[in-house]
């Protein structure tokens, strides 16, 4: 097993910039999901630790090792594609024996290997079959199978989930991550599902546009994000933006929104007036984060409820204020009507907010 | 009972067009041929029964067919190791190997010019290239220090070299522009997955690219086998009359031969349905080889 380091990686494509100055280290036996929109260079990456591309710029270290030029059948690296990519003319069987048979390993040592990852996932009645006779499922532990039978320093994963069912999807991402903690392999999980990678990963890194915006753990991502799109990616219903300006009146500060005004705490004030380089600013607040008082209460503001959406456990309340629409998430235990006004509070302690220009987070 | 007449009527309609123009283009002149052959056919087209005398006299009485059955033989074989094996490594050079898309182009362009050359035009070129004294051949030969032959036409193996080359050199770029379709028609995840496997290019494409090319191969082969058992134009354009001194007359020269200059239309009848049944046996052959129930499942290129 080995670390990996990415160093101001850039990759380019003609014109397109599909991956700009990432920065990352993995740590040995680490599980690391890259998380980010379609397009955003996830894959790109994941080939160029693969060694399939070469960086345009940077460097990639495998340990303390620079390894951009070495071929990718030197790197000893197990990928699984987001197609899976199992050779169509060749059984389970071969296929899982073909990075084997490659290394001119002996006969029944090749057997022995496919046996044994086989029964690790579960697949030994389908050493015989071909890849178009397997269902989904299968032919993604095939798939397992084929990177991890020869026992690679590094696993990469690339949407592995994404072709399965979502019922299976919930048992393949717990299966996968206790795979990855009993193997230990060094492990670069592509998602743009942010379930995934906050249950899976022990670290996550969001990439957008390909740049790295963030690298944390699920709870540094959730309660700390760095800036704009970090905040909206993660975390569902998304966070919720309004525009406003910082204002002083005296002694007290507030935020003004085109709906509400926010009497902002002293220690907000003070962390505003030394941080924020311009009085537009954003406030984002999460649907957990806007609660219902009983009555009219200082700091409360009257929204009218415009839609519902009952998921359960859970209720997400669309309330509107003038022009503005905000998500709340309550219990669904609240009984309110479409139409009805009602009143709310924000929990200050608990809100974000970002400089307008920059999107970079102040709070 | 209603519905089913007007199915019928339907299936009639629909396919009568195709399946008239079938039996007109093919059939027909199978039946007519193979009609013939049992026939001996004077000037006149006065037909005299012989049963299976002409089959018996391709079999033991004709003298030339030993040397034209092998001349065809070479032939086919020589040709096809060009359109379909050198096709095939040029379609994978093109395709795989050269990664810019202009190069490759550039590539299969030239080797589709000679295709898009009339044929006589091409014929010329070739025996000037070929020509003994003046020719580009012979002048490069020398000039590397290697023996020139007399003539490069007159006898074999010289002119059965050339006859492969020319109907080769033509012929290549049909299997290549197939060829390099079907590697385009691969998705990369393959070639990538390969790679990370451990695969080198040359194993991916024994491994990779090879198989999953199984029915591209079986069809070109299969389709450029039937057109060469048939061809015998530009052998005819370069040698006429000399074909058969020159030992580079095939069964379909021999054929023409016997039929528009000799007038022996029973016979040349019963040479066209050996041919005919030549290229049977070779479809069956390979299909055989590249297993054919196999080739009744749908998807052709497998990915
Ligand atoms: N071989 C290539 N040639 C040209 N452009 C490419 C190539 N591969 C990727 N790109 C471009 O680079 C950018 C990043 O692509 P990449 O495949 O890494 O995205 P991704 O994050 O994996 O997206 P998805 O979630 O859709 O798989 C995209 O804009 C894509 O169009
Ligand atoms: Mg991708």
């Amino acid at each position: 097993m080995v670390s990996v380091t990415l160093e101001n990686i850039s990759k380019y494509f003609g014109k397109v910039r599909a991956v700009e100055n990432l920065n990352l280290k993995i740590e040995d036996g680490e599980f690391i999901a890259l998380l980010g929109p379609s397009g955003c260079g996830k894959t790109t990456t994941l080939l160029m630790i693969a060694g399939i591309y070469k960086p345009s710029k940077g460097n990639i270290y495998f340990g303390d090792k620079i390894v951009n030029d070495l071929p990718p059948r030197d790197r000893n690296v197990g990928m699984v594609f987001q197609s899976y990519a199992l050779y169509p003319h060749m059984k389970v069987f071969d296929n899982i024996a073909f990075p084997l048979k490659l290394r001119k390993e002996p006969k029944d040592f090749i057997k022995k290997k496919v046996q044994e990852v086989a029964e690790l996932l579960k697949i030994e009645d389908l050493l015989d079959r071909k890849p178009s006779q397997l269902s989904g499922g299968q032919q993604q532990r095939v798939a397992l199978g084929r990177a991890l039978a020869k026992e690679p320093n590094v696993f990469l994963m690339d949407e592995p989930l994404a072709n399965l069912d979502a019922k299976l999807r919930v048992i393949m991402r717990v299966e996968l991550k206790r795979l990855q903690k009993r193997l230990g392999i060094t492990t670069v999980y592509v998602t743009h599902d942010q379930v995934e990678a906050m249950t899976m990963a022990d670290r996550i890194a969001v990439l957008s546009n390909g740049r790295l915006q963030q690298v944390g753990r699920s709870e540094e991502l959730y309660n700390k994000p760095r800036n704009l799109f970090v905040a909206g990616f993660i975390g569902s219903p998304p966070m919720n933006f309004v525009d406003c300006i910082f204002v002083e009146e005296g002694d007290e500060a507030y935020l003004e929104a085109e709906a509400f005004r926010l009497r902002l705490t002293d220690s907000i004030k003070k962390i505003l007036k030394e941080n924020a380089r311009s009085s537009e600013l954003i406030l984002g607040v999460r649907p957990e984060d806007i609660i219902i008082s009983e009555r009219k209460a200082e700091g409360s503001f009257e929204a009218e409820i415009y839609a519902m959406e009952p998921l359960g456990r859970d209720v997400i309340v669309n309330l509107r204020m003038n022009d503005t629409i905000l998500k709340m998430m309550t219990s669904s235990l609240f009984k309110g009507a479409v139409g009805e006004k009602i009143w709310v509070r924000i929990s200050l302690d608990k809100i974000h907010i970002f400089d307008k220009k920059t999107e970079f987070a102040i709070l | 009972m209603i519905k089913a007449l007007r199915k019928a009527v339907l299936l009639i309609v629909l396919l009568g067009p195709l399946s008239a123009l079938i039996a007109f283009t093919w059939i027909a002149p199978a039946v007519l041929t193979t009609f013939l052959s049992f026939f001996d056919v004077g000037l006149g087209l006065q037909l005299r029964p012989v049963g299976l005398g002409n089959f018996y006299r391709i079999l033991y009485r004709d003298l030339w067919v030993p040397q034209i059955l092998q001349t065809t033989v070479i032939y086919v074989l020589g040709v096809l190791a060009i359109n379909s094996g050198f096709g095939l490594v040029l379609g994978i050079l093109t395709a795989y190997f050269v990664k810019k898309e202009s190069v490759s182009l550039f590539f299969r362009t030239a080797w589709l010019l000679p295709r898009m050359t009339p044929g006589v035009l091409y014929v010329v070129l070739w025996m000037w290239f070929v020509d003994t004294r003046y020719g580009l051949l012979n002048a490069i030969l020398s000039m590397l220090g290697l023996p020139t032959p007399y003539s490069w036409l007159l006898s074999k193996p010289h002119s059965q070299i050339i006859m492969i080359a020319i109907n080769g050199y033509v012929g290549a770029s049909y299997g290549m522009i197939i060829y390099s379709a079907a590697v385009k028609s691969i998705p990369t995840d393959f070639f990538n997955a390969a790679k990370v496997d451990g695969a080198s290019d040359l194993q991916i494409v024994r491994y990779v690219i090879l198989p999953l090319l199984k029915w591209p191969i079986l069809f070109v082969t299969a389709w450029q086998t039937l057109s060469l058992l048939a061809s015998y134009e530009y052998i005819l354009m370069v040698w006429g009359d000399t074909a058969r001194q020159a030992n580079v007359e095939v069964w379909a020269l021999y054929t023409y031969d016997r039929a528009f200059w000799l007038y022996d239309y029973g016979y040349a009848a019963a040479l066209s349905v050996f041919l005919v049944a030549a290229g049977l046996i070779m479809i069956v052959l390979y299909m055989k080889i590249f297993g054919f129930r196999r080739l009744m499942e749908p998807s052709r290129v497998e990915v």
